[in-house]
C-alpha cells in the first residue's frame, strides 16, 4: 500500500513548499475559471474569453520589461482589454466578435514588442515562456492573499448575477423587458472574465488560458442541463485536472529526460482535452438512451383535438 | 394557477396607445399608432415582415420611446420595465449548450431579473409544476431547453411568461416556426389563457387565418400605420385600401380571408397560404 502510494505522490510532494503554493493558488485559480467560463460559453464570449489571455499576454509582458510582477500587468491589461471590447459595441455578437478582434490583434503586436525588448534587455527566454505557458511552481507564498482575494471577487460577480445572467443568455430581450440592466450585467461577467482569466495567465499562462476557462465548463455542460450541476461538474473538473496535472508535472522530475520535469501546464491542459472526450462521449451515451423522450411527447392529432387544458376552465361559449 | 390576489375584471382595459410615433434612424417607423387592449381579450397585429409589429411591442415593453404619443398601462403612464407585462420575443435564438431544463426556464419568469443564488423553496418548485401543467408542458418538463421542438419551446416561454402572473401578455409571432397542429395548440391554449385569467394577449403574425376563431380584436399594421377593432370592422376593403393608400382586395373563401394588396408583393404569404389546406376550428 505504502509502495503504490509513493510511486504515486513521489517523495517530497507533500513537504515541497512550491508544490504546495501550487496546489492551493493553481486549484483556486483552475475552480475561479471554470465557475466564470460556464458563463462565457453559455453567452458565446468564448472568443472574448481567449482574448482576454492574448492580451494579457502584453500586460505580462510590459510588467516583465519593467521588473513588476506579471500579476498586474495581466490584471490591468485583461481589465483595459475588457472595457474596450465593451466600449466598442460589445452588445451586438457580430460587432462584439469584431471589436474584439481587432483590440486583440493591436495587444499582440504590442506583446510581441515587450517580449523581444524584454528578452533581448536581458537575454533570457525564461520569461517568455513563463508568461506564454506560465509557472505554477515559481508563485511566492507571499502572494496568496491577492490570489485569494482576486478569486473571491470573481465569484462574487457570477454568484450576485446568477440569474439575470442566465435568463440574458436566454434572451438579452426578455431580460431587458424584465429591467435586468443587460449591458451592466454584460459588462460585470466581463470584468469577472478578465479577472479569471490574469489569474489562470499566471499559473497556467496567458496562451492556455482559454483552455482552464472554456474546457472545464464546456465538458460540464455535457455532463448536465442543470444550471447549479453544470457550474458544480465546471468547478470540480477544474480543480481535478489541476491538482492531477500538478502531480504528475512533480512525478515526471523522474520520468525521461531525467532531472527535468515535464511543464504543469502541459499536464493540465492534456487532462481537460481527456475529460472533455469523456463527457462527450457519456453525453452521447446518455442522449441514445433517452432517445424515445421526443415521441413520447409526440401526442397524434386525435389527442390534440380532444386535449383538456388541465388548470383551465372550459372556454365560455366554446361548443 | 388562479390569481385571487389580483382578479382580472373582464374588458377592462389595459393597455392603449395614443397617437405612438416613432422616428429611429431618422426614419418614421411607426405613425400615430392607436389601439387598446382588454382583459380576456385576443388581439391579433397582423401585418407583413417591415410592417412594424416588433417595434410596437418593444414600445410596449419600453424598450423604445415613442418620439410622440403615449403608452397607457391600466390608464397610468406605464412604469418602466414591469412584471405585469409578459412578453415572448420572436426568436430567442437559443445556444443549444445552456444549461436550463424547460422548468428551470419556467421558473426565471418568476425571478430571473434578481440578484444572488435562488435557494431551493419547495413553493417555488410548485408553481413552476402548476404553470408547466397550464399549458400541458409536464411531458418535456426535464429536457434541455436546447432540445425543445419549436411548439414545445413556445408552450415553455409562455409558461416562463404567465408564471410571473402578468396582466398582458405579448408574443411576437409565435407561429411563425410552427407546423399546422402546433401551431392550433398554440393558438388554443392562448386563447384560454386570455379568457381564465383575464390576461390581455396580443399576438402578432403576418398571416391572420390561424388566429381567425379565436381573434377578438385585430390591430392591422401596414408600414408603421395601424388601423384597430373588431376583426368585421377593420379588415374591409375600404379600411384597409386606406391604411395602404391604394386599393386593396379582401376576399372571403370559406373560413379564410385573403387580403390581396394589388402589387404590394409584401402580400404573397396570405395568397400561398391558401394553398395548404388547414382545418377550422381547434377542436
Ligand atoms: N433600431 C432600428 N433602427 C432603424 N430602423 C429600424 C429599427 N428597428 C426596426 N427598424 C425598421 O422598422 C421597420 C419595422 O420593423 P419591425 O418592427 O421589426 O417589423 P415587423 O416586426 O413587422 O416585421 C423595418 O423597416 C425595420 O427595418
Ligand atoms: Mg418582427
Amino acid at each position: 500500500m505504502d509502495a503504490v502510494l509513493t510511486s504515486i505522490f513521489e517523495p517530497g510532494f507533500f513537504t515541497s513548499e512550491p508544490v504546495r503554493v501550487a496546489v492551493v493558488v493553481g486549484g483556486a485559480v483552475s475552480l475561479v475559471s471554470a465557475v466564470v467560463g460556464v458563463f462565457t460559453v453559455i453567452r458565446g464570449q468564448s472568443f472574448a474569453g481567449h482574448s482576454l489571455g492574448d492580451l494579457g499576454t502584453t500586460g505580462g509582458a510590459g510588467a516583465f520589461l519593467v521588473g513588476a510582477n506579471p500579476l498586474w500587468g495581466f490584471v490591468t491589461f485583461a481589465i483595459i482589454g475588457a472595457g474596450a471590447m465593451e466600449l466598442f459595441g460589445a452588445r451586438r455578437p457580430r460587432g462584439r466578435d469584431m471589436a474584439t478582434g481587432i483590440v486583440l490583434g493591436a495587444g499582440l503586436g504590442i506583446a510581441a514588442l515587450f517580449l523581444y525588448l524584454g528578452t533581448t534587455q536581458s537575454n533570457t527566454t525564461g520569461a517568455t515562456i513563463t508568461i506564454l505557458f506560465g509557472s505554477m511552481f515559481v508563485i511566492r507564498a507571499s502572494m496568496i492573499p491577492v490570489f485569494a482575494l482576486l478569486s473571491v471577487l470573481a465569484l462574487a460577480v457570477v454568484a450576485l448575477l446568477y440569474r439575470p445572467l442566465l435568463l440574458s443568455a436566454v434572451s438579452q430581450d426578455i431580460a431587458s423587458a424584465r429591467g435586468v440592466p443587460v449591458r451592466v450585467v454584460g459588462a460585470l461577467h466581463l470584468l469577472a472574465m478578465a479577472v479569471a482569466v490574469s489569474l489562470s495567465c499566471v499559473t497556467i499562462g496567458a496562451i492556455l488560458s482559454t483552455a482552464v476557462l472554456i474546457g472545464p465548463a464546456a465538458a460540464a455542460l455535457r455532463l448536465t442541463k442543470r444550471p447549479g450541476l453544470a457550474i458544480a461538474w465546471a468547478a470540480v473538473i477544474g480543480l481535478a485536472v489541476t491538482w492531477l496535472g500538478i502531480l504528475l508535472a512533480y512525478d515526471s522530475y523522474y520520468w525521461p529526460p531525467a532531472g527535468r520535469g515535464w511543464p504543469v501546464s502541459f499536464f493540465v491542459v492534456a487532462l481537460i482535452l481527456v475529460v472533455y472526450l469523456l463527457a462527450d462521449l457519456a453525453n452521447g451515451q446518455k442522449a441514445r438512451r433517452a432517445g424515445p423522450r421526443a415521441i413520447a411527447s409526440d401526442k397524434g392529432p386525435g389527442v390534440v383535438a380532444g386535449r383538456a387544458w388541465p388548470s383551465l376552465p372550459p372556454e365560455p361559449g366554446a361548443e | 394557477m388562479t390569481d385571487t390576489s389580483r382578479p382580472g375584471v373582464r374588458d377592462e382595459e389595459i393597455l392603449s396607445l395614443e397617437g405612438v410615433s416613432l422616428w429611429l434612424s431618422g426614419r418614421e417607423i411607426l405613425h400615430d399608432v392607436a389601439f387598446s387592449l382588454r382583459a380576456g381579450e385576443l388581439t391579433g397585429l397582423i401585418g407583413s415582415n417591415g410592417a412594424g409589429k416588433t417595434t410596437i411591442f418593444r414600445v410596449i415593453l419600453g424598450l423604445e420611446t415613442p418620439s410622440a404619443g403615449k403608452v397607457l398601462f391600466a390608464g397610468h403612464p406605464r412604469q418602466r420595465r414591469s412584471k405585469s407585462i409578459g412578453y415572448v420575443p420572436q426568436s430567442i435564438g437559443l445556444d443549444p449548450d445552456v444549461p436550463l431544463r424547460a422548468r428551470d426556464l419556467v421558473a426565471l419568469g418568476l425571478d430571473g431579473d434578481r440578484f444572488g443564488i435562488p435557494l431551493p423553496s419547495r413553493s417555488r418548485r410548485q408553481l413552476v409544476d402548476e404553470v408547466l401543467e397550464a399549458v400541458d408542458a409536464q411531458g418535456f418538463a426535464d429536457a434541455r431547453v436546447g432540445k425543445l421542438s419549436g411548439g414545445e419551446l413556445q408552450r415553455t416561454l409562455i409558461a416562463h411568461a404567465l408564471i410571473a402572473k402578468p396582466r398582458l401578455l405579448l408574443l411576437d409571432e409565435p407561429l411563425a416556426s410552427l407546423d399546422i397542429r402546433s401551431e392550433q395548440e398554440v393558438v388554443g391554449l392562448l386563447a384560454k389563457i386570455a379568457k381564465a385569467h383575464a390576461i390581455a394577449v396580443l399576438i402578432s403574425a403576418h398571416e391572420m387565418n390561424p388566429l381567425l376563431p379565436v381573434m377578438d380584436r385585430v390591430v392591422y399594421v401596414a408600414s408603421g400605420r395601424a388601423a384597430s377593432g373588431p376583426t368585421e370592422e377593420v379588415v374591409r376593403e375600404d379600411v384597409l385600401s386606406a391604411l395602404y393608400g391604394h386599393h386593396v382586395d379582401v376576399l372571403h373563401v370559406h373560413d379564410r380571408i385573403l387580403v390581396v394588396a394589388g402589387k404590394d408583393e409584401t402580400h404573397h404569404t396570405e395568397l400561398e397560404r391558401t394553398r395548404t389546406v388547414v382545418p377550422r376550428g381547434l377542436g
